[in-house]
């Protein structure tokens, strides 16, 4: 996704006859194609003057269009994270208006030493990193036996990507059956199999309460993992495949060797899309544990924030100062691949 | 995969084509059980949903109902739980898929379609916006709102107003998820701008047309295929949201169906036949709308 969207930024200052390229369908950067086909630098482009003298108030003609756009979107995500911060600097719990003379870092100070923060903080941490990996794994898997002339291959997609279009509080439904402890579907079935010794409490042993939002996840997103790989497969060209069967590589070697290296783009997009999906897990912890207390192994810090800004206790402080770090960490997850993006001068 | 195995001259047709079956039967194998692997907690829920609470605690999870046993009651149940607040998403959810819908196109002609100086700024702004996490604004918007107090504005209004100002925290929503869905709408709609002809519109700019009869009159009726994708996957994440939903919501008379949802959930603990029922209703909507238009809802998700 961002490296399409990183794409259209580059473009927009190229002369408008760039624009022309063909854009790759997969959110990849297509890296083989640059500088073909590109008409030259140097070419003015058609009657530059013409265009010039008639365009020399575009900003002000543009303006009507952009602009109310804008203003929301600064007012709701910008103005809004802004005020986030200030109130996070202030020790407001929720009753008259915060004071905003009194602003400090105190209450990160006592963010960072808090315990239930720290737990929360690992907990979002080993959620993010396991389901994201594994989501992908599963995805490109999928889309490398999607790849080929099959059968049905719309009817397969169909199903993979079926779970995304339901809302993280439909699935939570959905898995809270699956995993029932008694007659959960997966229990039956581990049962049934004669590994009922071994049958789990999911969602009431500690051990296990978080994996249980990953296995759930991951069956929800690997099919968004699944269409981003495949549109990235189809786009390499045919000449890779007969070039490395000339050479008589094995198709293990093919894909470790020449495939995967090519479908970079399209993974650190997608690990992007994804982790910030993990960030969101609070609907389904939500629904699946009844409520903002699902216990400490599998408090995450949406649920934290939650808790601490909106349920009884209502410290706005605390849940905005957590709600900064969780801003960070989209920040930080987003900051390589946009670097990345930089260094390869896509940026 | 089969295409990228080395085969050696000296290999009859006929042992090539019999290994070409064995691997596309191993592939066919494989991509069903995932299938069916990827269909369990559906089809497990539809089955459950469809016993009444007695055949519910004594048959196999994964079984269907036997024909004694059969029963829509969890769905009627359900239904009756969930009906208006399936109102109360659609009032919420269909004015705000439009409005961002129509404000992403706008944007998105006036930030690619007329060229300036700077407009990269306004488009690194727009599209990092995409990514935020909802709880970095969640503080600021229940303040916010309040602040704004709608509530005794809509009062005011002669007749209708008091119905309004019981309803304000559908407009709340309506509005905020118009406001969140701009950024990806704007990308969406500056992608499929991006390939568009610049001549036609320069040709009607020549003959003297206005930015707004040129966007209306021809960009518009050519934007309609991008249109489909974004009104599709808006809608489907707008009927799904949840969280600001949370936030927002002041009475279960208003709640949207994420919301009443989860209310049935926790109020009926362990009538799993009702729950199942009532997840099947709430995504009903976007189940049909995934179901109808799965290439424009892939185009939207993958961007």
């Amino acid at each position: 996704m961002i490296a399409r969207l990183v794409r259209y930024l580059r473009q927009s200052g190229d002369s408008a006859a760039d624009s022309s390229r063909p854009l790759r369908s997969d959110g990849g950067v297509d890296t083989t194609e640059s500088g073909l086909g590109r008409p030259d630098e140097t070419d003015p482009g058609p009657s530059a003057s013409t265009v010039e003298s008639l365009h020399r108030n575009e900003f002000v003609r543009s303006l009507p269009f952009w602009l109310p756009g804008f203003l929301l979107v600064a007012a709701f995500v910008y103005g809004a994270i802004g005020w986030n911060f200030l109130i996070s600097l202030t020790d407001w719990s929720g009753f008259g208006s915060p004071n905003y003379a009194t602003v400090s870092f105190d209450t990160y100070v006592q963010l960072f030493r808090d315990s239930v923060f720290q737990n929360a903080l690992w907990n979002t941490f080993v959620l993010m990193v396991s389901f994201t990996v594994v989501a992908l794994a599963v995805g490109l898997f999928l889309a490398i036996l999607m790849d080929q002339e099959i059968r049905f291959g719309n009817g397969f997609r169909t199903i993979y990507l079926l779970p995304m279009s339901l809302s993280f509080v439909v699935t939570a439904i959905f898995w809270k059956w699956m995993y029932n402890a008694q007659d959960g579907v997966i229990n039956v079935a581990l049962q049934a199999v004669g590994l009922g010794a071994i049958a789990p409490n999911w969602l009431g042993d500690p051990r296990f309460k978080l994996w249980a939002v990953v296995i759930a996840l991951i069956w929800q997103f690997s099919g968004y993992c699944m269409i981003v790989y495949l549109a990235a497969l189809r786009a390499i060209p045919d000449d890779h495949y007969e070039a490395a069967r000339v050479d008589g590589a094995s198709t293990v070697r093919l894909y470790r060797r020449v495939i995967i290296p090519q479908l970079r783009a399209a993974t650190m997009g997608a690990t992007v899309v994804i982790m910030v999906f993990a960030l969101k897990a609070f609907d389904f912890i939500y629904v699946i544990y009844g409520g903002e207390q699902p216990g400490p192994s599998a408090d995450i810090l949406g649920i934290m924030m939650y808790r601490e800004a909106f349920s009884g206790s209502s410290e706005w402080a605390y849940g905005s100062a957590i709600a900064m770090v969780l801003f960070v960490l989209a920040l930080v997850v987003i900051a390589p691949y946009a670097f990345a993006q930089y260094r390869r001068g896509d940026l | 995969m089969s295409n990228a195995q080395p085969h050696s001259a000296q290999e009859t047709t006929e042992s090539r084509l019999e290994r070409l079956n064995y691997r596309r039967v191993g592939l066919y194998v494989v991509l069903t059980v995932i299938a069916v692997l990827f269909l369990i907690p559906l089809h497990s829920g539809l089955m459950a949903s469809l016993k009444d609470g007695n055949a519910f605690a004594t048959t196999l999870p994964f079984a269907p109902p036997t024909p004694d046993v059969a029963t829509l009651d969890p769905w009627s149940t359900a239904f009756s739980r969930l009906g208006r607040s399936m109102l109360n998403s659609a009032a919420v959810a269909i004015p705000a898929t439009v409005l961002s819908a129509l404000f992403g196109s706008m944007t998105a002609f006036g930030l690619t379609k007329i060229e300036w100086r700077g407009q990269i700024a306004i488009v690194a702004l727009i599209l990092a916006a995409i990514f935020i996490p909802y709880q970095a604004v969640l503080v600021p918007l229940k303040q916010g709102w309040s602040m704004v107090g709608l509530e005794h504005t809509l009062a005011l209004i002669p007749v209708i107003g008091d119905t309004l100002a019981a309803r304000t925290s559908l407009f709340e929503l309506t509005i905020t998820h118009a406001a969140y869905g701009i950024p990806i709408c704007t990308i969406l709609f500056r992608s499929y701008y991006q390939k568009l002809n610049d001549e036609i519109l320069e040709a009607a700019r020549l003959d003297g047309a206005p930015e707004r009869r040129v966007y209306r009159r021809i960009v518009l009726p050519l934007s309609v295929p991008m249109f489909a994708v974004t009104l599709i996957y808006q809608f489907t994440q707008i009927w799904n949201e949840f969280l600001i939903a949370l936030v927002i919501q002041d009475s279960s008379k208003n709640y949207v169906v994420t919301m009443q949802l989860n209310a049935l959930a926790g109020s009926m603990q362990s009538m799993y036949n009702v729950q199942m029922a009532g997840a099947f209703i709430a995504a009903l909507p976007t189940l049909l709308v995934y179901i109808a238009f799965g290439e424009q809802f892939a185009k939207g998700a993958t961007v």
